[in-house]
């Protein structure tokens, strides 16, 4: 039945052609199958059941705890869904340590855990022999224990899947089919490209939509559309050894827990009477798709690549050494086995943003398989996913400059090895760096500036330069070094002198879109919550998704009667950009244009930030002359000349001053003047993003798309929601007026202090903002009725304040300020008080208005 | 007792070989290599020989410098020493094979004594030419029987008695030791590496020979790829539906016999 291979019946057209039948393209047409899509087929160039992909000779177990959210509850949605097809077996898993660095981590590990609601306990290394009495304990230090830890079938989860979708749709599945070619037609509106049919060697096939699921082969198949899905083949050694007499003796698939051995980057997974080993840990061995066999060429299987043996005899050692009874067992199969692995180490979702109605789901390991199926099944269907806010994995979030080869392979050699790492929040990347800089990088250079990059851009995160600024204000280094990675003290600094004198801000990053055409202000506010102003007014809105969470947070600059700059940040300029040409009319009444490196934006903010300006303009600064939103068009009488500039009075620092929008040659002329003037006579200093993103944003309470802001919250709940709502429709208007009508929302954005940072040791701990969960007074972790955890969502040191500030929904029983919490930091909790859902900095903006 | 097995390294393709543009190799890229099974199988006889009447194995093997892996192969499954005749990647004819590996033969038995046994695999995997063995075993001047599935040493150990199958029975041969065999798959049952064999196969010295044998009579012209056969399924339906397609085929096949199924 799902196997036909005659060309007899060979479908000429369909509304959807998913290619790829492994875990992932077979749960996809599972989950449309259930959401009501019909008229499906499904295409793979191999056999079936198992037509070759990664998913053949994946270990297939899945550990649910991971400090990233999208990657720790799809994991757990994913597995919770193999457990509903009764294919999956709680083996338990543990993850040991041979250092004290991860026993360290293992303490952070057990409080994501807490966070996403995972069972867990850590164990000592008599603890671990318990449950593996074949272990060496005198080679590790402890373990960390998640009895949930599952086994699971994913060939046959795939099948169950593709046969639901089957007998539910009548889902057409034709194996032993290549793909020869996906075709579009140019949409000129938009300048998107339109996917139109998928030609294979059995056919050509007319299609609405097409799912590209196939892998490692993704991005190939993409890019006969034109497309492309940043991610490469990479090998993850696998040696099955045996017979072990121990585990034949379980009469059993798998009868022990799995043993991840995180510091030599190594897993035992028992299979029946014999344990596989897998390594992380060897050199990063990357593979062209054209280098990968076809099924016919291949020895075992296309993504069974030859083992290299060389590259496994540490892990082997090291086996051995955990293990002894793996050196005696015989090494009856071995591969260099294929995954996917991307830039970033995050998978590719979601709609093509070269060709419409072509997606992606791609990149994506057995582990967390069906619950990405559905979020792009959610994502097709209603225009957003709904079991998760997927940004991380939105691939749109690419810019073009992190699409191509060298990147893909740099970025993949890079954090091949740090699968079982300990990454900090804040690591930066070693490689590709420097791909996009502002026109200020010279002189920040010169200013010693410690730069960290945010997807393609460099932005300073600190100046070296201010170092005389920790002195001034006696700031230390942080005690534990963990706390104090990526971090420096000169930020403190920088923005007690802002709080004092001013600071200017690179704002260059920012991404900017021009909406321009007849039809341009409606369009812009079809996109906006809050209605887009009149020209020399700039709105600061939100972009809902059309079951009314956050898409996007940002502001819309009316620059003139039918143009409108669209402002945002650049960790959302590709999805940003992307929603702008899915939803733009396609009568040509708008045209976009991408004018971010047209424009460059200095931001200047703190008490002397006026008189500084006043040094370069003539321009009426004062509250009238240059209320707060609007935007003032001004000649900057700069040294080296005269500079066109557009002042819009906002902060996201809570102090008073202006983003400067300058033409981009022209902003060090900008800067040099605002630095010459500023200096010694209004105390201004170069300023990094760790005042602008953290402790200025934080004391005042300001909300961040992707940390604060997420698909799973609505404005009410952020508390960036106006009285009114315009009477204009928009994106997500339903169910934002639905939301309204519900009267108090569930849970509320809100800031916290921590009231006593001393840890069980006697030292001082500074949460990092990576969702540590937020517990009651009882000690237990908070969530709410939708399952929703309060977590931090931004943690950083207000120094206005004089405490470590943390941002976190919380439920309204626990929302009312002066609440005393807790906050579970490296597995200890922490009292914090709950300020409420304004600012713990200035609440009534008086140094706004000053 | 003292047993040397050659072997030949080999690409280990999948069901469709492709061969280089000029048609003189099979294109090995990102294939993995090997040795023929019924190699694998000298080589596992060589450890239990020696297992059983003590003594020392030895590979040796003609290819090119990555060869090594299939001496160290041998390693980690217990042969004791190793030797690579290093002649670049051009594949030598059968002829030429046999001078380098009897000269290789002569100046490791010049060192360390000479082999009870010279095992080699039947035929090798790729070019299956049946030849090498035979020739080395002539020009060394010791009695060599091919196709063997079985052996003892008998005679207190002066004799090697091999048998060979047959579809009249099983024939039996006796060879004064030294002496030469060519075996085939099943013969043994070949073990896989453990770990440990394989990390102390790392410490084995392959000892490095060069050979300036003259070219044989024997010329490749160039491997040619048959035509594939290309075979449609066609599903003729499901269930009981199906039964009046299945008739007419097996009709159509002169395979149905009207009445019959009364």
């Amino acid at each position: 039945m799902s196997d036909a291979t005659s060309t007899s019946d060979f479908p000429t057209s369909a509304k959807v052609v998913v290619i790829g039948a492994g875990i992932v393209g077979n749960c996809l047409v599972g989950h449309l199958a259930r959401l009501g899509w019909t008229d499906m087929v499904l295409l793979d160039k191999g056999p079936l059941p198992n037509p070759g992909g990664s998913t053949g000779h994946a270990s297939n177990f899945i550990f649910p705890v991971d400090h990233n959210k999208e990657m720790a509850l799809l994991g757990v949605q994913s597995a919770n869904q193999y457990r509903d097809v009764e294919r999956s077996v709680d083996s338990g898993g543990i993850e040991v340590a041979r250092t004290q660095e991860r026993m360290d981590e293992f303490q952070r590990r057990m409080t994501s855990a807490a966070a996403w609601g995972v069972e867990a306990e850590l164990l000592t290394p008599a603890g671990v022999k318990a449950l593996v009495p074949f272990i060496n304990e005198d080679a590790i230090l402890g373990g960390f224990h998640c009895p949930t830890v599952s086994v699971v079938d994913s060939l046959d989860t795939g099948t169950l899947f593709r046969n639901e979708a089957i007998e539910k749709t009548g889902l057409r599945v034709f194996a032993n089919t290549e793909v020869l070619d996906v075709e579009t037609e140019d949409e000129p509106a938009t300048g998107l490209r339109k996917v139109t049919a998928v030609v294979t060697d059995k056919g050509r096939i007319d299609a609405e939509y097409v799912v590209i699921a196939c892998g490692v082969w993704s991005n190939r198949i993409a890019n006969m559309a034109g497309a492309t899905i940043p991610l490469v083949p990479a090998v993850h050694q696998m040696a099955d050894v045996g017979p072990i007499d121990v585990l034949a003796e379980t009469n059993n698939e798998i009868g022990y827990p799995i043993v991840r051995d995180m510091d030599t980057f190594c897993y035992e997974r028992q299979s029946a009477g014999s344990m596989e080993v897998g390594s992380y840990a060897h050199r990063p061995i990357l593979h062209h798709p054209d280098e990968i066999p076809s099924n016919e060429e291949a020895a075992l299987s296309p993504t069974e690549m030859p083992f290299t043996p060389d590259d496994f005899d540490q892990q082997m050692e090291e086996a051995i050494e955990l293990m002894d009874m793996l050196g005696d067992a015989e090494i009856k199969y071995a591969i260099n086995g294929l995954l996917s692995l991307t830039p970033d180490a995050m998978p590719c979702l979601g709609e093509t943003t070269e060709v419409r109605n072509l997606w992606s789901a791609a990149a994506v390991w057995v582990k967390e398989g069906p619950g990405m199926a559905q979020v792009v099944a959610e994502w097709m269907t209603h225009g957003y996913p709904r079991v998760i806010d997927a940004h991380g994995a939105d691939i749109a979030r690419f810019y073009s400059q992190e699409r191509n080869d060298e990147h893909i392979w740099s970025r993949a050699e890079e954090h091949f090895n740090k699968t079982y790492g300990i990454v900090h929040p804040a690591e930066q990347w070693e490689h590709r760096r420097n791909l996009q800089v502002s026109p200020l990088f010279s002189r920040q250079e010169d200013l010693d500036a410690f730069f960290f990059q945010a997807r393609t851009w460099e932005r300073p995160q600190w100046y070296g330069s201010n170092a005389d600024l920790a002195e001034r204000y006696g700031v230390q280094e942080r005690e534990v070094e963990w706390d104090n990675r990526w971090w420096s003290p000169i930020t403190v600094g920088e923005h007690l002198n802002m709080r004092d004198n001013c600071g200017v801000v690179d704002l260059s990053a920012f991404q900017i879109f021009e909406l321009s055409g007849p039809g341009a202000v409606e369009f812009a506010d079809y996109l906006s919550v809050n209605k887009i102003g009149p020209v020399g007014r700039a709105t600061y809105t939100p972009w809902l998704t059309p079951d009314g969470g956050f898409h996007s947070d940002l502001t819309m600059h009316r620059v003139a009667e039918d143009v409108v700059l669209v402002v945002t940040g650049v960790f959302d300029g590709g999805r940003d950009l992307h929603w702008v040409r899915k939803y733009m009319p396609k009568d040509g009444s708008v045209i976009v244009k991408d004018l971010t490196l047209d424009i460059s934006t200095l931001g200047l903010w703190g008490p002397n930030a006026p008189a500084l300006l006043a040094t370069i303009t003539d321009a009426d600064l004062s509250q009238e002359g240059s209320p707060y939103g609007s935007l003032v068009n001004v000649d900057l009488d700069l040294p080296a000349g005269t500079v066109r500039g557009t002042l819009f009075r906002i902060s996201y620092v809570g102090d008073t001053g202006w983003e400067i929008y300058v033409p981009w040659d022209d902003a060090p002329k900008l800067w040099d003047a605002l630095m010459a003037n500023g200096r010694d006579q209004f105390g201004l200093r170069p300023t990094g993003g760790g005042v602008y993103g953290t402790s200025g944003r934080i004391e005042k309470g300001y909300r961040l798309q992707g940390a604060e802001l997420e698909s799973e919250y609505n404005p009410l709940e952020a508390g960036l929601a106006r009285p009114k709502v315009k009477s204009a429709d928009f994106i997500g208007k339903e169910a934002y007026l639905a939301a309204r009508e519900q009267g108090d929302p569930e849970v509320h954005m809100c800031t916290l202090t921590v009231e006593d940072q001393t840890d069980s040791q006697g030292r001082t701990r500074w949460m990092q903002g990576g969702n540590e969960p937020i517990c009651d007074a009882d000690g237990n972790v908070i969530f709410d009725s939708h399952g929703r955890v309060s977590r931090v969502t931004t943690a950083g040191y207000g120094p206005s304040v004089g405490k470590h500030i943390l941002m976190a929904y919380l439920p309204t029983a626990h929302a009312e300020p002066g609440t005393d919490l807790q906050v579970m930091y490296m597995n200890e909790l922490f009292p914090v008080k709950v300020v409420g859902t304004g600012a713990p900095f200035d609440p009534d903006d008086s140094r706004l208005k000053s | 007792m003292r047993v040397l097995v050659c072997v030949k390294r080999v690409p280990a393709p999948g069901a469709k070989i492709n061969i280089t543009e000029d048609g003189q190799a099979v294109d090995a890229t990102n294939l993995g290599h090997t040795m023929s099974p019924h190699e694998e199988c000298a080589l596992e006889l060589a450890v239990q020989l020696v297992e059983a009447h003590g003594g020392e194995s030895h590979v040796l093997t003609l290819g090119e410098a990555a060869a090594d892996e299939q001496c160290r192969w041998a390693a980690s499954i217990g042969v004791n020493k190793a030797t690579l005749v290093d002649v670049g990647t051009q594949g030598w004819d059968p002829q030429r094979t046999a001078t380098a590996l009897t000269h290789a033969v002569r100046s490791i038995e010049a060192a360390d004594g000479a082999f009870d046994v010279i095992i080699f695999g039947n035929e090798s995997a790729d070019t299956g030419g049946f030849q090498v063995g035979i020739r080395v075993a002539r020009a060394l001047e010791r009695p060599m029987v091919n196709a063997i599935k079985g052996v003892d040493i008998v005679d207190d150990g002066a004799v090697l008695e091999a048998r060979r199958e047959t579809d009249a029975g099983m024939e039996v041969f006796r060879l004064p030791m030294p002496c030469a065999i060519g075996v085939k798959e099943g013969i043994t049952w070949p073990r896989y590496p453990t770990m440990r064999g394989r990390l102390a196969s790392k410490k084995l010295v392959v000892e490095q020979q060069t050979s300036d044998a003259a070219q044989g009579g024997q010329t490749m012209v160039r491997l040619n790829r048959p035509e594939e056969k290309v075979s449609e399924t066609v599903i003729l339906g499901h269930g009981a539906d199906a039964a009046p397609a299945v008739v007419e085929l097996l009709k159509e096949l002169g395979l149905w016999t009207e009445g019959a199924a009364s």
